[in-house]
């Protein structure tokens, strides 16, 4: 059913789909100051794998994934948010207690809530993309 | 640090399976020395103990809730620690012995090692909800090995019956503990002891004690929740000895001794617990002799001792305090031998049926010798320690102050039958004719007599020289008053009036075990009346909540996502009718100032909503729902929400692009509602639209509490360096419920895609559908 092939689309979406990834880890890394955030960022990358899928099909979609399976990435994302909540402890605060590290050379701020936030964003992503790749799926394989 | 040694018992129980791939057989000797170490810690501690009262182990587990890991060591948290420890020795062994070549071995001592240290924990809590997550905690791992036959559906059922009547009885306590801190003000137990206040004039005594009653009583198989006990005999023995008759089901003892100086001595306390004890105590001796099933004949044994052990907690006199710890004691020792021998004939011979066996006597020596003195402390003879249990429960009995009479009657009557039962065990299998057994009878191996020797030769040990116990004795007898005792065991007590009740009983108990072939065939015909008891009354409350979860699924979970919508709306009316319009009168105060392109985006809205419900395209009520969604985010951006705004426009994009999937994999868009349905509907959904838009200007109108939106933008950049607090709210102060979302999402995630992928295989083969029989 979803037919591959349209060349304006899929020049869109060869072009379209780096970018959206970029601006997801741009949304991502911006939000605690600025509007984005894991949960946007996770869906503008779901959205852009989403857009790739229509264009070019699952296995191509599978094929730019590698070896990496979206419900994977679901189980990292709830890793890393369980990890976030632990230094705290090592630091004698309690539970979930949000640590802040300055990383020196480039100044940038490293922080359980940034980790919790990566956690977000890969479940999110994980999470859309495997129902729209399993409803694709089922699909293609239908006669 | 005790607290980590004992709760190092959880990490040793995770690494069974490795020790059994390092030791094999022998797994079940190291894993008892950590019972044995614990019990070398308390022997050590014994002194201290004795001359400062109680001993107090420090250590905050959650300090913000006020929650602490503190254990309090005093006379009787001593007692019962030995008891766990020193008979947890001895049933590890056996157990390796019992269950040598069960290929199930590992699971069966990570379930076993988890109860001993939630044991542990439960005797020595200081806190009352540290006592309740270990109290909690033994109900599990005993539901656990009762069910570890579990191909088989009686271990099955069981299980489950234990678990419910002890964890019904676990709500209980819970709410009885959590009254007994409100009441005193404090919530660990030394603390409340310290207290002078008395807690029997505290307006919530009565509820109070009544619901520990019953949080005590089930655990404790206290008439009319004592049927659970001899079920749960499905278990592995070392199991029954251990679970069954030494430890857990005094939790419940153990809980009301604790309380007894807090709460004891009051009308209600003596007269429910002298009452329900001296019942249990009969009910159990008298159901015992109606099985010729070894093990079920112990268990209502354990039922009798356990109401006894209540009784005197009832009567609450000296005496009756010092009888407690020598029964307590006794009932313990023999008991846990007893059912040691039990598995060892059952292991030997096949059957559990005393009847079937028959004098053995020549081909397990040992084993009798065992049985013969573990049944004569049971019996109460002389000069066993079960004796001295036996003498002051008369004495106690006679001295109470209330309903002395039945009390000594029911004491009376359930000793004759007591001996009855030792008698029965000591003397059946072994002598007599041999009978054919379904396996060749051998001796046991030495492992499995270990145990069941060495608390045999305790209970002949401490019934010749008490005086070894005194201490303990008189420690525990410290606990139980709340003041300084010297009580002291002694075996010979003169000619009184319980010596005479022993002899008496004795030659009684010893008729009726002679008669006993005759007597079961007469007691058969009180079968039909066991119809009413308790456990029918069980078996109808869980079978008729199955039918009536059967019945609610098939009228609310129906499968038709209308139906669903209609219920869930339907309950919101009725909320919010009765919060906004009965109980408060719904306050408008609105001052209309809108801009033109708010209303603008409001009248897009309304014409989406309109149209999506009336258009008879599939695709134009997609492309109208998308037209609201994108004017809902729009009007999220003009009210300066632009996260909000971002979500919903990107939810939306993905919304579209799932239903482009699924679309054409619907039938055709055809209309199922009558006229009627449509109107009801209409005015379901016109109902829900007005009640919340009441609802939304009541929410306006009122102001009860300053909002949290101002802690929140104040601290958003000093305490969580984040300038976007909409996203600090997500991964810092609200990140608890982020991370529950996270889990629900992937849940979600996980139930499309299994959905998914299972109806895409049945597609290709013929679709087979399990029926899981209910087994309940």
């Amino acid at each position: 059913m979803v037919k591959s092939g349209t060349v304006i689309l899929n020049t869109a979406a060869r072009f379209l789909m780096p970018l959206q990834l970029i601006f997801s880890v741009f949304l991502l890394l911006r939000g605690h100051d600025e509007p984005g955030g894991g949960f946007i960022a996770g869906l503008v990358a779901a959205g852009a794998f989403t857009l790739y899928m229509f264009a070019f099909g699952v296995s191509a979609t599978r094929g730019i994934l590698r070896m990496i399976d979206p419900r994977d990435l679901i189980g990292v994302g709830l890793l890393l948010g369980m990890i976030s909540v632990v230094p705290a402890w090592f630091v004698g605060e309690p539970f979930m207690t949000a640590q802040w590290w300055t990383i020196p050379v480039v100044d940038f701020k490293a922080s359980t809530p940034l980790i919790f936030d990566i956690g977000v964003y890969l479940a999110v992503l994980g999470a859309v993309t495997g129902m729209v790749m399993s409803l694709m799926e089922v699909d293609k394989d239908e006669p | 640090m005790i607290q980590l040694t004992v709760i190092a018992g959880f990490i040793l129980a995770a690494t069974v399976p490795l020790l059994h791939r390092w030791f094999g057989e022998r797994t079940s000797l190291v894993l008892a020395l950590y019972p044995a170490l614990l019990a070398v810690w308390l022997l050590e501690q014994m002194p201290e103990v004795l001359a400062q009262g109680n001993l107090l182990f420090e250590w905050q587990w959650v300090p913000s809730l006020g929650i602490s890991l503190t254990f309090m060591l005093d006379g009787l948290a001593l007692l019962f620690g030995l008891l766990i420890s020193v008979i947890g020795v001895f049933v590890l062994i056996y157990a390796g012995g019992y269950l040598r070549n069960h290929t199930d071995l590992p699971r069966f001592h990570i379930a076993l090692m988890a109860f001993m240290v939630s044991m542990f924990g439960l005797v020595l809590a200081d806190d009352l909800l540290t006592l309740f997550i270990f109290w909690e905690l033994t109900s599990i791992t005993s539901y656990l090995l009762i069910g570890f036959n579990h191909d088989d559906l009686e271990a099955r059922k069981s299980a489950r019956q234990g678990l419910f009547v002890t964890v019904a009885g676990g709500l209980a306590l819970m709410a009885g503990l959590v009254l007994l801190g409100v009441a005193s003000g404090h919530w660990s137990l030394s603390e409340i002891r310290a207290d002078d206040t008395d807690l029997r004039e505290h307006a919530l005594y009565t509820p109070l004690l009544i619901c520990l009653l019953i949080g005590a009583f089930t655990k404790s198989a206290q008439f009319p929740f004592h049927f659970w006990l001899p079920n749960a005999m499905a278990a592995p023995t070392p199991v029954s000895a251990y679970l069954h008759s030494a430890t857990m089901v005094k939790a419940g003892i153990y809980l009301l001794a604790r309380l007894h100086p807090e709460l004891g001595g009051t009308a209600l306390w003596v007269t429910v617990l002298s009452v329900v004890g001296g019942l249990t105590m009969f009910t159990g001796a008298f159901l015992a002799i109606r099985f010729t099933n070894v093990k079920k004949l112990l268990a209502y044994s354990t039922v009798m001792a356990l109401g006894a052990l209540t009784m005197l907690l009832g009567i609450g006199t000296p005496a009756a305090m010092v009888a407690f710890v020598a029964f307590l004691m006794a009932h313990s020792l023999y008991k846990g031998s007893l059912f040691m021998v039990a598995g060892a004939l059952d292991h030997s011979t096949g059957t559990k049926d005393v009847t079937a066996m028959g004098g053995l006597r020549s081909l397990m020596p040992v084993t009798s010798v065992i049985a013969f003195f573990a049944a004569l402390s049971l019996a109460g003879v002389p000069p066993l320690l079960g004796f001295i249990g036996k003498e002051l429960m008369f004495e106690a009995a006679l001295g109470a102050n209330a309903f002395q009479l039945l009390l000594v009657l029911l004491a009376f009557a359930s000793a004759i039958l007591t001996i009855a039962v030792a008698a029965i065990i000591a003397l059946r299998p072994f002598y007599g004719p041999r009978l054919i057994t379904p396996r060749v009878p051998h001796e046991a191996p030495l492992s499995m007599l270990l145990g069941p020797g060495i608390l045999a030769s305790l209970s002949l040990l401490l019934g010749v020289f008490p005086g070894v116990a005194s201490d303990l004795t008189a420690a525990t007898v410290t606990s139980l008053t709340g003041q300084p005792s010297d009580a002291y065991l002694s075996l010979w007590h003169g000619f009184n009036l319980p010596l005479l009740m022993s002899i008496i009983s004795l030659a009684l108990g010893f008729l009726a075990f002679k008669r006993w072939d005759r007597l079961r065939p007469k007691l058969a015909l009180l079968a039909p009346l066991m119809r009413y008891g308790p456990e029918a009354g069980y078996e109808a409350l869980i079978d008729n909540i199955a039918r009536f979860s059967v019945w609610q699924t098939k009228v609310l979970q129906n499968g038709y996502m209308r139906n669903y919508i209609l219920v869930m709306l339907l309950t919101l009316i009725g909320l919010l009718i009765n919060s906004i319009l009965v109980r408060h009168s719904p306050l408008i105060s609105f001052s209309l100032d809108v801009r033109f392109y708010e209303v603008m985006v409001v009248g897009t809205l309304a014409m989406g909503a309109l149209f999506a419900t009336l258009t008879r395209s599939r695709l134009g009520a997609v492309v109208s729902v998308g037209v609201m969604g994108l004017s809902i985010a729009l009007t999220f951006i003009f009210f300066s929400a632009p996260d909000l705004g971002i979500t919903q426009l990107l939810v939306e994009t993905l919304t579209v692009m799932l239903l482009v999937l699924v679309l054409f994999r619907l039938p055709r868009f055809t209309s199922f509602s009558t006229t009627l349905e449509r109107v009801r509907d209409g005015l379901i959904a016109g109902a829900m639209g007005v009640l919340i838009c009441l609802l939304i200007l009541t929410a306006w109108s009122i102001d009860q509490f300053a909002p949290i939106s101002g802690y929140m933008i104040e601290n958003s950049a000093p305490l969580a360096y984040g300038r976007n607090i909409v996203n600090v709210i997500l991964v810092d102060y609200r990140a608890l419920d982020t991370l529950g979302e996270m889990f629900v999402l992937a849940l979600a995630a996980i139930g499309v895609i299994a959905m998914l992928k299972f109806d895409h295989k049945s597609s290709q083969g013929p679709r087979t559908e399990r029926k899981e029989p209910y087994d309940g």
